[in-house]
């Protein structure tokens, strides 16, 4: 193994009083990131399991690929349908021409080619200012690099819209990964999602970019509502007159934020998740409780003034990031409440909230990341009061 | 230990500071610090309250009964503040507009209050004079610090004159809406926190707990 000999050959120059000593987290991002950590836990007590934090990360991240690959067919998708009645321009339309792909909406390579283009810029504008972030941090406190962040980075970059401009995403994650995570001390001590912190923040700083019917698509000239903008202005009965139906919200051919619009993706997603029980299961249940229990309620009472009380909760699964945010945010385990009991409290919470904040708050047509950043909040008083409750009850059995 | 009175004006400008330090009088350094001619003249009327507040509550310290100190302190603190309100209206009234029941909540604003129970019940007038002055203007400097931010990357402005063109406007700076909310004073105020916490290493709090050390590494 000439690689291993080169990390054991250069290892000394990183370790304490090498040359290079303030440079070992960098050492040790490289290290770890090719081969098994070699350091472990010595202290009692803990579990041994195959399933450590990098096992972890790199599952999340295996499990965000179908959402990837519909993400990119979609974006190539809507680009190539506008480009049919709007002329092709800028460098990416250049490339595509010039490598003789064309812009042929109903060929899914071509579209998939497409989309790359948009999506690539992105992902990478994320890793390279994001990791920078991170490795300062890590040189500067003495900490490892932690693979958490190719998780934030590539759910970052999914959340996007595919015309965010550069500088945005560039401050988003940058504002994510310090102030969502590093000021609380890194990886495993963030009690808010960093990439729906970043998110948050484009959100309130330049909600011209981040939300609207222009930006969904990125061609100018075009655009084009989500199908929550249309519920909130016409009903979601008008949806099928905008070209949207059920089978193609499911799907994920609509407009969107790159990686979220398709919910048959997240579900795929969410399957390798929970078999690996990566993911809590009480999670997902909490959160499509409350979202099915409020949204029904609200079909019951029923508003002649708003169109969006009539929504099943069926559509409210599909459109938006409803699906995405179950599947990779909610159920994110440092943020998430941390007792079975809790899980399904949190999960419900969030998932009224969403309903709440679509269907009844006139400013936000989208929910899903308000609610599950409310539920962050939220987590360490739910597990409080469960953790709290417990206590009294096992103290009443021993009277 | 007695302090003299260039400590007690410059001490509460960063050593001291009743925002980054006390963490007092942090609401009003939310809501009035979108644009920087708000903050200087909020700045300018607290400085001016806790300052002569401080001095009259300290000539009739020994005057006021104990048991009903506060309500003194209330009268007159806030028949200061009714004099900063009608002075401000009188000379600035579009500024006076904006900052509407602000001026009014400096009665309750805690830095005033604090200075007067902390400082002035014990000192003489002088002292106490130069204490809420200098508390004042450290209340001050950071607002004018946050303002400054906010306004330039907020709005693109500086008192209202265009620095960053922006883009509505025919420029280049597309202007960040968030800074213009309330709750970026926040993390400003925070981030400012930290940076004055890295330089003056002392004001850092002792940690509650120790996270036990039990890798090997």
């Amino acid at each position: 193994m000439g690689l291993r000999n080169f990390f054991d050959r250069i290892e000394p120059n990183f370790v304490k009083g090498g040359k290079y000593e303030k440079l070992f987290p960098i050492y040790e991002m490289v290290e770890s990131f090719i081969y098994t950590p070699k350091t472990v836990t010595t202290a009692a007590p803990h579990a041994r399991s195959y399933v450590d934090m990098k096992r972890i990360m790199t599952y999340v991240v295996i499990a965000t690929i179908p959402c990837i690959i519909m993400g990119l067919y979609n974006v190539g998708l809507q680009v190539n349908s506008a480009y049919e009645t709007i002329d092709p321009t800028g460098w990416r339309a250049w490339i595509i021409s010039s490598l003789g792909i064309g812009f042929n909406a109903g060929n899914p390579l071509a579209n998939f080619a497409h989309g790359l283009l948009y999506f690539l810029p992105i992902y990478i504008t994320t890793l390279v200012v994001g990791g920078i972030w991170e490795v300062l941090f890590a040189t500067v406190r003495g900490h490892e690099v932690n693979e958490g962040f190719l998780v934030t980075s590539m759910l970052f970059a999914l959340i996007m819209p595919p015309a965010a401009p550069l500088w945005q995403v560039a401050l988003g994650i940058s504002f994510g990964v310090v102030i969502g995570k590093e000021v609380f001390g890194g990886t495993g001590k963030n009690f808010l999602n960093p990439a729906l912190t970043g998110r948050a923040f484009l959100y309130f700083a330049y909600p011209a970019n981040m939300s609207g019917d222009t930006i969904w698509t990125p061609v100018d000239g075009f655009s084009g509502a989500t199908a929550l903008s249309i519920g909130a202005s016409q009903g979601y009965q008008e949806l099928a007159a905008n070209g949207m139906n059920w089978m193609n919200s499911f799907v994920g051919t609509v407009q969107g934020s790159i990686g979220e619009v398709s919910a048959l993706a997240c579900l795929i997603g969410l399957a390798f998740l929970l078999i690996t029980k990566i993911a809590n299961w009480r999670l997902v249940v909490g959160c499509m409780g409350g979202m099915i229990g409020f949204s029904l309620l609200l079909n019951l009472i029923g508003s002649d003034t708003n169109p969006m009380f009539a929504m099943p909760w069926y559509w409210h699964f599909v459109v938006g990031g409803f699906a995405f945010g179950l599947v990779f945010m909610v159920t994110e385990p440092v943020s998430a409440s941390h007792t079975n009991v809790g899980r399904y409290i949190y999960g419900a919470l969030i998932g009224f909230m969403v309903v709440m904040i679509r269907v009844l708050n006139p400013a936000f047509p989208e929910g899903m990341m308000l609610a599950i950043l409310f539920g962050n909040v939220f987590a360490p008083l739910i597990d409080y009061f469960v953790v709290q409750a417990n206590i009294k009850r096992r103290a009443r059995r021993h009277v | 230990m007695a302090q003299t009175k260039r400590d007690l004006l410059i001490d509460p400008l960063v050593d001291n500071n009743p925002i980054t330090l006390q963490v007092l009088g942090i609401c009003s350094a939310l809501a009035v610090t979108s644009s920087l001619e708000v903050s200087m003249v909020m700045a300018l009327a607290v400085t001016a309250v806790t300052g002569f507040s401080s001095m009259f509550i300290s000539v009739l310290r020994n005057q006021i009964p104990g048991s009903i100190r506060i309500i003194v302190q209330m009268v007159i603190i806030a028949s200061l503040v009714i004099i900063v309100d009608q002075v401000l209206k009188a000379y600035a009234y579009e500024v006076s507009k904006t900052l509407s029941v602000f001026v009014g909540l400096i009665i309750t604003n805690c830095i005033v209050m604090g200075r007067a129970e902390a400082f002035a019940m014990k000192n003489p007038p002088i002292d106490s004079f130069v204490d809420g002055v200098g508390n004042g203007l450290g209340y001050g400097a950071l607002l004018l610090t946050v303002g400054f931010i906010r306004e330039l990357f907020g709005a693109g402005t500086l008192f209202g004159f265009t620095i960053l063109p922006t883009v509505n406007n025919g420029g280049w700076y597309v202007p960040n809406g968030m800074l213009l909310l309330p709750p970026s004073a926040f993390f400003i105020i925070g981030l400012l926190i930290w940076a004055v916490r890295s330089w003056k290493t002392g004001q850092v709090e002792e940690r509650e707990f120790k996270i036990q050390v039990v890798e090997g590494h």
